[in-house]
């Protein structure tokens, strides 16, 4: 890493660049043990990151998983870290250029290793989906990766063996285009957002299995109850509170892992640590935001300055102004921010459930730091939010099946406008004794305007899916051959989540996609939680009722419950894809599937 | 009578098991069953890009194992509760062993262990049918044939519900319910309700006919962690139509309270 060097600057100039050095020299002594964290996200409160700007696209990566430890807040946990460090190593190609990767598995009681380029457009033999797409790498085992970078913007890659992911496994991913950025920006930070547990996730997804709140540290008691009775009265607040009893759901089932046993991860940085990267007042500085999490979706912004988005999911978008943007998992978000003052601000991603934040400094000058704002409540969901809103007041009685039938056809004449095609997706009526479905929602609803549960009361602009208009050009055709929809279906009670009712043990064969057609793909989520729904292989675009031209590209969708919307795909490789949340334990637990081209 | 009950949950067990089994074989079943998939016009069912050696990661069935220790606890006047289960499975099949021992004055009043096979037939609700064996002192021990339901009933009521039959013709119904209130995210208030009811009078097991005794709990407990939780509590008996006269009759209560303190734990 140290010959990446700008022009003109001297090579070992600064403290940076030595420790650049130092770490180089270790990996390549293989003692990667001592050093926790990698050179693009190392700060300490003396020294400041400048950014990656000194990070030059390579063509060969050499990449190795080893047991690691890893020191947080003085606690030691083991990672299963690629090159010795959490997060792993930032890997910068250039479009069009062929890449390499080694990549060896050092594990040696694993069953395999793998890496996944999330959102990277390759031939299926190199996404790196163990039993999908490769089988994975034995311990002890090298695979080369190699193939051509297409497209350029901030993505990641990250384990697709079990619970890896959790574990450490994963790493920023940065392509530059080889026809200069879109946009002017003076200097650039790497935001890897991750979940850490010293839990062993084998422990942790068993216990959630065995106890679906056993994290959750802010379930609604009496007094809460008490409460809202005393703040709306006794009649509403049962009118809202009840039918949630009535179908065996919380209003609270906003995350199933929580920051109870989560310390949230800024670029391998506990909040304590304090990750701190330098601007100068009147740069204007791009921050790549990944959220590399295994089960946190974030609420990021920065109080005092305003935001502009100008990539989601690695792809242009015409900037947007915000003040904080909610990040699934997986996604991706590059703002840019324009400081004038100089003085500290604080980078906040707060948890969805905010159960916790993760956070970091940016300054221009070392040791200066910013209030941290406090946490906000943990909010309820409205049976509204979830597509329940004709349950309001609802006690006694289930729904009979004249009712749904009622309902159905209603929605029919009535489907909701922003909802795109002619005949919207297909109604759902799984099995009633399907034991994976606790919940079908009779009215989805378009919510892309929407910014979330606990979002949009702060009097602040919060980012929305409806705001994204894409400034690439589009490369596939308007017309839609063919439409098609997957229900988003669980049942947090017994820890089965699923699609279309099934966990993927119980899917009888893949979805069948055809080689170039133009897809319309619905998606309509049944469950109480967001879902962070990730395509392999091919973009989604995601019709927010822009013009044809005008869609956004999405590698992952954060799809809220209650929620119907769809996106446009065009697969352009054949090959078996994956299709899944990207909420790990959600994953592992059956909301998977593989996605055929042929 | 008694075999055949054993036999049907047995193989219905096997049979149920081994269908998740099969399951697993990941990618050849899938494209075999592929052109049958509502999805699947115009597809090729020949991938020549399949991995060479099928091995989904997620594509097996979780299998778990639970042992919970509902409540063991000690009563006042030298008496004692376990109230326990044990199961493995998957999502959908599973087999339990259930037991309940209570002590009353130094004496084991009631001693069961019920081996059951536990299908889920609904989002909330689980069918378990087997066999229920009463271990006893003073009399022969027996056994049962076992039907009932297990699982949440709406407003989050645990429900626990079964049929009994004896081969002697002899018939019980038990019912259970419990509910839970937080009070903070640690200390949990837990009332609870247990009926049982009989089709013929007992006189060696102190049971009558119809409504024969109700047992009410109330547990107030302090969660460490969700698998340890110690409490205290109260628990009142009551004996009610013959069974109450049987009791009179031996110079017994008709009905109890008593103290309690205990813990509730499971691995």
């Amino acid at each position: 890493m140290a010959q990446q060097d700008k022009d003109g600057q001297p090579l070992f100039g600064t403290r940076r660049r030595f420790l650049q050095t130092l770490g180089a020299g270790i990996f390549s002594t293989g003692i990667n043990a001592t050093f926790p964290l990698a050179s693009w996200a190392l700060t300490s409160p003396k020294y400041l990151h400048e950014g990656i700007g000194d990070y030059h696209p390579q063509t060969y990566f050499d990449l190795a998983f080893r047991y690691t430890p890893l020191d947080i807040d003085g606690r030691t946990g083991t990672a299963t870290a690629i090159n010795g460090t959490v997060p792993g190593p930032l890997i910068r190609w250039r479009q069009g250029d062929t890449v390499t990767m080694d990549v060896t598995n050092h594990l040696q009681d694993t069953k395999h290793a793998s890496i996944h380029w999330h959102g990277i457009l390759v031939p299926f033999r190199m996404d790196g989906v163990p039993g999908v797409n490769f089988n994975g790498i034995q311990p002890a085992e090298t695979y080369r990766y190699q193939f051509r970078v297409v497209q350029a913007g901030t993505y990641w890659y990250h384990s697709h063996s079990r619970f890896q992911e959790q574990t450490g496994s994963y790493g920023p991913l940065v392509i530059d285009p080889k026809d200069g950025e879109p946009f002017h920006y003076d200097r650039d930070h790497v935001i890897v957002l991750s979940d850490w547990a010293f839990t062993d996730p084998e422990t942790l997804f068993r216990n959630i299995n065995l106890a679906p709140e056993y994290y959750i540290y802010y379930k609604r008691t009496v007094f809460n109850y008490l409460h809202d009775i005393r703040k709306k009265g006794f009649a509403e607040a049962n009118a809202e509170l009840l039918p949630f009893r009535r179908m065996n759901m919380s209003p609270r089932d906003l995350s199933n892992v929580t920051g109870y046993i989560y310390t949230y991860l800024m670029n391998g940085h506990s909040p304590d640590m304090n990750w701190s990267g330098r601007f100068l007042p009147g740069e204007t500085v791009r921050l790549r935001v990944i959220n590399a999490s295994s089960m946190s979706n974030f609420d990021v912004r920065i109080p005092g300055l305003d935001m502009d988005v100008v990539m989601a999911d690695g792809k242009a978008v015409k900037p947007v102004r915000c003040h904080e943007f909610r990040i699934g998992v997986a996604e991706t978000y590059d703002v840019l921010i324009r400081p004038r003052e100089a003085r500290a601000y604080t980078l906040f991603a707060e948890s969805l459930d905010r159960s916790g934040y993760a956070r970091g400094t940016l300054a221009p000058e070392p040791g200066m730091q910013a209030p941290v704002p406090p946490l906000r409540p943990t909010p309820d969901r409205k049976l509204e939010d979830i597509g329940m809103g004709m349950m309001k007041g609802k006690y006694f009685g289930g729904m009979s099946d004249a009712m749904k039938e009622k309902l159905w056809r209603k929605r029919m004449q009535l489907q909701d406008d922003a909802i795109p095609g002619p005949n919207g997706p297909m109604p759902f009526l799984p099995d009633k004794d399907n034991p994976n479905v606790a919940m079908v929602v009779m009215n989805p609803q378009d919510r892309l305007a929407e910014p979330g549960v606990g979002l949009g009361h702060d009097g602040w602009k919060v980012l929305t899916y409806k705001d994204l208009v894409s400034a690439e050009p589009q490369p596939y055709k308007a017309t839609v051959d063919r439409e098609m929809c997957i229900n988003i279906t669980a049942n947090m009670e017994r820890f089965i989540f699923s699609l279309d009712g099934k966990k993927f043990t119980e899917q009888p064969g893949p979805y069948l996609f055809k080689h170039n057609e133009r897809l319309r793909l619905f998606l309509v989520n049944h469950t109480m939680m967001e879902h962070p729904m990730h395509l392999h292989g091919m973009w989604m675009q995601l019709e927010t009722g822009a013009g044809n031209k005008e869609i956004p590209f999405k590698h992952t969708i954060l799809i809220k419950p209650g929620e119907a919307l769809s996106v446009l795909i065009t697969p352009i490789e054949k090959g078996d894809w994956a299709f899944h949340c990207h909420l790990l334990y959600h994953m592992e637990a059956g909301m998977f599937q593989v996605v055929r081209v042929a | 009578m008694k075999p055949v009950i054993i036999l049907c949950a047995a193989l219905t067990a096997n049979a149920a098991l081994a269908e998740d089994n099969m399951s697993h074989h990941g990618h050849g079943d899938h494209a075999a069953q592929m052109d049958s998939y509502p999805a699947g016009e115009g597809a090729t069912s020949n991938l020549e890009h399949a991995p060479d050696s099928p091995d989904h990661v997620m594509d097996h069935e979780v299998l778990l194992t639970k042992v919970t220790f509902d409540q063991l606890e000690v009563r006042e006047n030298d008496g004692g509760a376990l109230k326990g289960d044990l199961w493995f499975g998957s999502d959908r099949n599973k087999l339990w062993l259930k037991t309940e021992v209570e002590r009353e004055e130094g004496e084991t009043e009631k001693a069961e262990l019920h081996a059951l096979y536990s299908r889920a037939v609904s989002p909330y609700w689980d069918l378990q049918m087997g066999i229920r064996h009463d271990f006893e002192t003073e009399s022969d021990s027996r056994n049962w044939g076992t039907i009932g339901f297990n699982g949440l009933a709406p407003y989050f009521f645990e429900v626990d519900s079964a049929l009994f039959f004896s081969g002697d013709g002899d018939t019980a119904l038990r019912l259970e319910a419990e509910y839970e209130l937080l009070f903070t995210q640690q200390w949990i208030l837990s009332p609870e309700i247990e009926a049982d009811f009989f089709g013929q009078n007992d006189r060696e097991a102190g049971t009558g006919s119809g409504l024969s005794d109700v047992e009410l709990g109330l547990r107030l407990r302090y969660e460490f962690t969700p698998q340890f939780a110690p409490y205290i509590g109260v628990h009142y008996e009551k004996k009610f139509g013959n069974a109450a006269d049987f009791a009179r009759e031996e110079g017994e209560h008709t009905s109890v309270t008593s103290w309690v303190i205990g813990l509730h734990a499971w691995f």
